[in-house]
């Protein structure tokens, strides 16, 4: 789960983590009466959306009269924000934040992730601040300071030692006590919050001598949202595709993607391997559909629902590998699903595994219209016979 | 041969007694594996399907001399459960469950470092030793004892791999999903050396999938150092950038991740990718040919 800028900077600042002042806006009337709050000019104008490429897609503003900062937010707010992260269609600001404009001496960048390869919590530092870090490790991966960290010590203050004290040139002493306070409140935010992601990106030393989070941005592990309940309550559904939405409802693996044959898989990998198989078969797939190993039948009717609401679908293939999820199950809930809609294109189904004979038997006694794939390379070319008759 | 687990393997059932958990004590013991024991806090004294139930896996292991750990306990308590059946010293853990916090399973690594206990999973199907004994939720009768491992990131797409190799003639030595998730006990790595010193084992099959640098590790190792044949598949090659495509772990982020960089990664290291997955079970009989498998 992504949280917004403004909520990442809340959790900072009751962290001890320094963030400029700032107040957020949903219309921009507000913004008269925040300009006389907030120190400035100049000020920054900042979209909130949760997808990353703001400052290059103009959804990042400085400005320096008060008249400004009103037109700015007019142009931000209720329209469509593209970046590259976002695709074509954009994403609608709702809200924006406004903070008072910070003069800036150096930039550092400043992370704290899981490290797969080593299966550690792993902080990563960096004085090529407020640049693309990807492209900062490609082209020099000297630039990039990495401290791992040990669970049962957390985070050790020789460890803030060993990152700070190789910048060039070093650190008058007062900004290398802030900067390990903020790394040992950053890893404290991460364990306590279940992170799996904070990020700040520029965390800045200001002309003054101060160190300020000028960015923040914080994604939790979806697998511990069961033990934060009050991050819970700062999900944005508004940032999500409404057809995903109400996937997460029956807790359904959907994402949409740009292709027009449905896809309706059990298991992750075998659902990402059948959108590989369509694509190789010449069509596109429209979305990523896992039933999960104990799909219900009510879950694959909502699945099937939800595949058939996407009016770009031209065809809709069911692959099935039963083993927990018993193909009798599945049967069932695609006819149930096809009792509520009618289903307008060609369905092709391959089913294999636990209970096959008899979800084949249900299938076939049905009034439902459908093609039988025996295996997954008749599948592919089913698939695309029918995505080239209609296409 | 097989790896890790065999004839002589005694399975304990941690979380016995859950739907998922006395379901696949079923399924286990119907395919011939000893289930000797279950453990679920406070239902001690119980029997699920006839196999006794304790309070902890100590007694379980004092009383019924259980060597291996199959968990089913759900994920805020699954990390404590893999923590216990270590400290117990269970040779190998297999556990099932998905949705285990990420930071849990930092926990759970680091205690495993200096221990000889082998994890395998979270969010993963299990092992199978062919015709010997399964640890786990995959369909039993798709397989077949022969001379291929299989090594997987997923779940029913290894039992499509599998089907496949059935089909073609090629059984298996041992089957093994790793797990889904970002965190895992085990790698690739871990079970290619195994499988090196395996006799019945003739060739690999390994399935990977976007997220992380697992299969370009892999693939640095058996360039380096394993010289029976691989055939790899990698899952996830249309998958777009920054979403999590079911599995925690299936994720392309920061420039990592991709297919496309790890089919290079092991198309370098010599090893045949079957980029058609209806087509794998015949890649891999092209590929072990005279080899014979069987």
């Amino acid at each position: 789960m992504k949280l917004h800028e403004f909520q990442a900077k809340d959790i900072f600042r009751k962290s001890g983590i320094p963030v400029p002042n700032g107040q957020l806006i949903t219309s921009s009337d507000q913004a008269t009466k925040v300009v006389q709050i907030i120190n400035g000019p100049p000020w920054v104008i900042k979209a909130q959306i949760h997808a990353g490429g703001r400052g290059k897609g103009g959804g990042v503003k400085v400005v320096h009269y008060p008249y400004e900062v009103v037109t700015a937010t007019e142009d931000l707010l209720g329209k469509p924000l593209v970046t590259r992260q976002t695709g074509p269609d954009g994403v609608i600001v709702n809200q924006i934040l406004i903070e008072e404009g910070i003069k800036i001496d150096r930039e550092f960048y400043l992370s704290m992730a899981i490290d797969r390869s080593r299966s550690e919590s792993t902080m990563i530092f960096s004085q090529a601040g407020g640049m693309d870090i990807e492209e900062v490790a490609v082209e020099s991966p000297e630039l990039i300071l990495k401290e791992h960290i040990n669970p049962a010590g957390g985070w050790m203050t020789y460890q803030a030692r060993n990152l700070i004290y190789r910048l060039d040139p070093p650190l008058l002493p007062a900004a290398v006590e802030e900067l390990m306070s903020v790394m040992a409140n950053v890893y404290k935010v991460f364990v306590t919050h279940d992170c799996s992601l904070v990020e700040i990106n520029p965390l800045v030393i200001t002309k003054s001598g101060k160190v300020v989070a000028l960015d923040a941005k914080i994604s939790i592990d979806d697998n511990a949202l069961f033990r934060q309940k009050e991050l819970l309550k700062l999900d944005d559904p508004r940032e999500k595709d409404p057809l995903e939405l109400m996937a997460e409802k029956y807790h359904l693996n959907y994402i949409r993607l740009d292709g027009n044959v449905g896809a309706m898989v059990n298991g992750a990998g075998l659902a990402m391997a059948t959108m590989d198989v369509i694509k190789m078969a010449g069509a596109d797939p429209a979305n990523f559909l896992d039933v999960g190993g104990g799909a219900s039948e009510e879950m694959i009717t909502k699945g099937f629902e939800i595949i058939l609401k996407d009016r770009r679908v031209q065809a809709i293939l069911v692959n099935i590998f039963g083993g927990i999820l018993r193909c009798d199950v599945l049967a069932r809930g695609v006819l149930a699903a096809a009792e509520k809609t009618s289903i307008r294109v060609p369905l092709i189904v391959r089913l294999e595994g636990t209970n096959v004979e008899e979800g084949r038997k249900i299938l076939r006694n049905s009034k439902l219209k459908f093609l039988v794939a025996k295996d997954l390379a008749e599948a592919a070319v089913l698939v695309a016979k029918q995505v080239s008759k209609t296409g | 041969m097989s790896i890790l687990v065999d004839e002589k393997t005694r399975v304990v059932v941690q979380g016995i007694t859950g739907r998922e958990g006395a379901f696949h004590t079923r399924q286990m013991l119907d395919y011939g594996t000893e289930v000797a024991a279950g453990v679920t806090p406070g239902k001690g004294g119980k029997q699920v399907d006839g196999v006794p139930v304790f309070n902890t896996v100590q007694e379980a292991i004092e009383k019924e001399e259980v060597n291996t750990s199959c968990i089913f306990v759900p994920p805020p308590f699954a990390g404590d459960a893999i923590i216990e059946a270590a400290s117990a010293d269970l040779g190998v853990i297999v556990c099932i469950t998905e949705g285990i916090p990420i930071l849990d399973m930092v926990k759970v690594t680091s205690f495993l470092k200096d221990r000889d206990t082998v994890l395998i999973g979270p969010n993963c199907p299990g092992i199978i030793s062919p015709g010997k004994t399964k640890v786990g939720i995959m369909p039993g009768p798709i397989h077949r004892q022969g001379g291929m491992a299989v090594i997987s990131r997923s779940g029913t797409l290894t039992y499509e791999v599998v089907d496949q190799l059935t089909r073609v003639g090629l059984g298996q030595s041992t089957c093994i999903g790793i797990g889904g998730d970002p965190v895992i006990g085990t790698t690739f790595i871990d079970h290619l050396m195994r499988f090196k010193e395996d006799i019945e084992t003739k060739g690999v099959i390994l399935i990977g999938e976007i997220g992380g640098t697992a299969e370009e590790e892999a693939a640095d190792y058996i360039r380096k150092d394993f010289d029976k044949p691989v055939i790899a598949f990698i899952a996830g090659q249309t998958a777009p950038p920054g979403r999590r495509m079911g599995h925690a772990g299936a994720i392309i982020s920061g420039g990592q991740g991709k297919a496309e960089d790890k089919i290079k990664a092991l198309q370098a290291a010599g090893i045949t990718v079957a980029l058609d997955l209806g087509a794998l079970g015949k890649t891999a009989l092209e590929v072990m040919g005279d080899i014979g498998a069987n």
